[in-house]
């Protein structure tokens, strides 16, 4: 047992270090100049060797294992630099279920940044339901025409292409009748509408309108019917202990916020601190055991849970530190609220546990 | 980077957990059970664990011990003797028959001839007295008698080192009560009856175990650091890492007993129900060297 990096990872850890020290404050770590910014950001860390780590090398990752994007957020954050852009799951999603052709024609340039990707599950009644999705796809000759709404789609007004979910069979049961598609966000029959959050960002989050927006039949991902499943892949790795979204930066705010407070540490930022120290540890230990090739399936909610306990707490004590007054701090504090409702919320999170780990029948 | 157990430790974990299983009390009733009691602490004296640290054992291996103990309520003296082994382990000398002297009290002092107390530096033997009585139902306390015996003094490191091998043995009984009591708690759900479902079918209930689950897995997490810092990091490092662990596990175990007795409703407010039992000796083990969270930042001490 050994929580220290092996030679292979520290020697990994001072070359990112040292990027990062010669690229300190050139790109914007948050807020909407961030999102704008994300795509050239994702591919100056692609160019440099550290991003795709832990991805097949056939398509542009670097097969190392899971710890190494641990190495990774961990010196981001400590360098007080962008977030690595959150894409293991639709890797995953497509990596699973797409066939060869899609994985050879996709993937690369997904992994590379060269193409970006959004995510178009969420519909305004298909919330925590996602199987109720209405989005309707008709198969015309050799295309499908897409007619639906989906929402709380992030970065879709930067996007490339849409990995969407969409119902193709309507007398079928309703977990059957999806289908996944890679659509093209280049194409009439689409509009965009930007949302704004609580924090006041804009580029994040949108809302995409499908009105007659075609996809080529080879772009169908598997089988009609399959999506349901991809649909489960994606959202299961989006819980993933490695994805646990940049959990590094919690300790970073917090060590800031206690330089801030001075003498006075509030009792929130204390246990903040306790708390964000929990999940650095809990993300090792979970990578460890990935080493004994565990499937991390319902597992993945409780680290959800876990993780959005940190970041709600760490922002409780930004809200501690800095007041109403300092906008940066509210606006971390006003983020926070998103963590227990996307990827799942966090009652559906507790009705996983419930019922696929402890058996309660819920 | 790898935490995983190894297998030997996954090995000890196993057979401490089926020695508490054994022999640990299932109910109220058998905690006045003397013969069970004398069983399990003849059997516990066989496996030679409250040695562990004289003979080589790392933090890790104490901490596995003592969790799965504590699951089990297990009621013969352990984490005592362990800690007044690490003390003597220093000096040199006989720790059989010893255990810890905190706060002017013998604590886990169940077959205890000697509590050790450390002051300081120093390394002061005390006589025992009569049994006080505490929270726990689980072990015994006792007053110390007589003028203090001074056998050595521990070097800084060695002291420090020492305090984090405490807070870590008191994290890891919390860990142990937390799934002992979520589990009676989780068992009960599945059976009990109301409106005609298993009460853990509805998800106010349900989302409360749920809840408690995520609690412990966020405990052994800070917990195995702990565990493994109390020989790998240097003795501040250490005593930090254990902090940070017992604030962790302390208020995890508390809400996770809460929740115990809440999901037992009236059943669960009575003495018969174990849940208290879980419940009284987390109350012990985060009073055993407390830790607050303005703590976090001051050096050893």
């Amino acid at each position: 047992m050994d929580f220290r990096d092996s030679p292979e990872e520290a020697a990994f850890r001072a070359r990112l270090r040292s990027w990062l020290a010669e690229r300190a404050g050139t790109f914007p770590a948050a807020g909407d100049e961030y999102w704008a910014r994300q795509g050239e950001w994702h591919q100056a860390l692609y160019s440099a060797g550290f991003f795709g780590l832990s991805w097949p090398k056939e398509y542009g990752g670097h097969e190392l294992p899971p710890v190494y994007d641990v190495i990774l957020d961990e010196e981001l954050a400590l360098a007080g630099a962008p977030a690595r852009p959150s894409l293991g799951y639709l890797v995953q999603g497509l990596g699973r279920h797409g066939s060869e052709e899609l994985r050879r024609r996709f993937l690369p340039g997904m992994i590379d940044g060269t193409q970006r990707w959004c995510q178009g599950f969420s519909e305004p009644g298909a919330g925590s339901d996602l199987a109720s999705l209405t989005t309707r796809a008709t198969r015309e000759g050799d295309q499908w025409v897409i007619h639906g709404h989906k929402i709380w789609t992030s970065y879709s007004d930067v996007a490339d292409w849409c990995l969407l979910l969409a119902r193709t069979d309507p007398d079928a049961p309703r977990h059957r009748g999806i289908s996944a598609f890679i659509v093209s966000m280049h194409q009439p029959g689409i509009e965009q509408r930007p949302l704004r959050m609580i924090n006041g960002v804009t580029r994040e989050f949108g809302q995409v309108l499908f009105d007659g927006a075609t996809v080529p039949a080879d772009q169908l991902v598997g089988q009609p019917g399959e999506g349901w499943a991809l649909a489960m892949t994606v959202v299961g790795h989006e819980r993933e202990p490695s994805t646990l979204g940049f959990s590094a930066r919690y300790g970073k705010l917090v060590r800031e916020l206690t330089a801030r407070a001075g003498e006075r540490v509030p009792e929130e930022l204390a246990w903040a601190e306790v708390q964000a120290e929990m999940l650095r540890l809990h993300v090792r230990r979970r990578l460890s055991e990935q080493l004994d090739g565990v499937v991390h399936g319902p597992d993945g909610s409780l680290d959800k849970l876990l993780m959005t306990w940190v970041e709600q707490s760490v922002g409780h004590a930004a809200l501690a530190v800095g007041g109403t007054d300092d906008p940066e701090l509210l606006g971390a504090y006003l983020y926070s609220r998103a963590q227990s409702v996307m990827g799942g919320t966090s009652q559906i999170q507790k009705n996983i546990i419930a019922s696929r780990i402890l058996g309660l029948g819920a | 980077m790898d935490v995983r157990l190894t297998s030997e430790q996954r090995q000890l974990r196993d057979a401490a957990a089926k020695l508490a299983d054994d022999l640990g009390p299932g109910s109220v009733q058998e905690l006045s059970d003397d013969d069970r009691v004398a069983r399990l602490d003849k059997a516990v004296d066989g496996t030679g664990w409250r040695s562990l640290r004289a003979d080589g054992a790392s933090g890790v291996e104490v901490a596995i011990v003592a969790e799965e103990f504590a699951r089990g309520l297990v009621d013969a003296a352990f984490g005592g003797p362990v800690l007044a082994g690490e003390l003597t382990r220093h000096l040199g000398g006989d720790a059989a028959a010893d255990t810890i002297a905190v706060a002017g009290h013998a604590r886990d002092a169940r077959g205890a001839r000697r509590a050790l107390a450390l002051d300081g530096g120093r390394v002061l033997a005390h006589g025992l007295g009569a049994a006080v009585a505490g929270a726990d139902l689980t072990r015994h306390t006792a007053e110390v008698t007589g003028a203090p015996e001074p056998l050595g003094t521990l070097q800084a490191d060695a002291a420090g080192r020492w305090s984090a091998l405490a807070l870590v043995v008191t994290s890891a009984d919390l860990v142990g009560v937390s799934r002992g009591a979520h589990a009676l708690a989780c068992d009960y759900a599945k059976v009990r009856e109301q409106y005609g479902n298993a009460i853990g079918s509805y998800q106010a209930v349900a989302h409360l175990l749920a809840e408690g689950l995520a609690l412990i897995e966020g405990s052994v997490s800070v917990l195995r650091h702990a565990a493994w810092a109390v020989d790998e990091l240097g003795p501040a490092e250490a005593v930090r890492a254990a902090r940070i662990a017992k604030l962790y596990c302390a208020r995890a175990a508390r809400t996770v007993c809460e929740t115990a007795i809440q999901v037992h409703g009236g059943i669960g407010n009575t003495w018969e129900c174990l849940a208290h039992v879980y419940l009284r000796r987390a109350l012990a083990s985060t009073d055993l060297f407390p830790v607050r969270l303005e703590d976090i930042h001051s050096g050893l001490s």
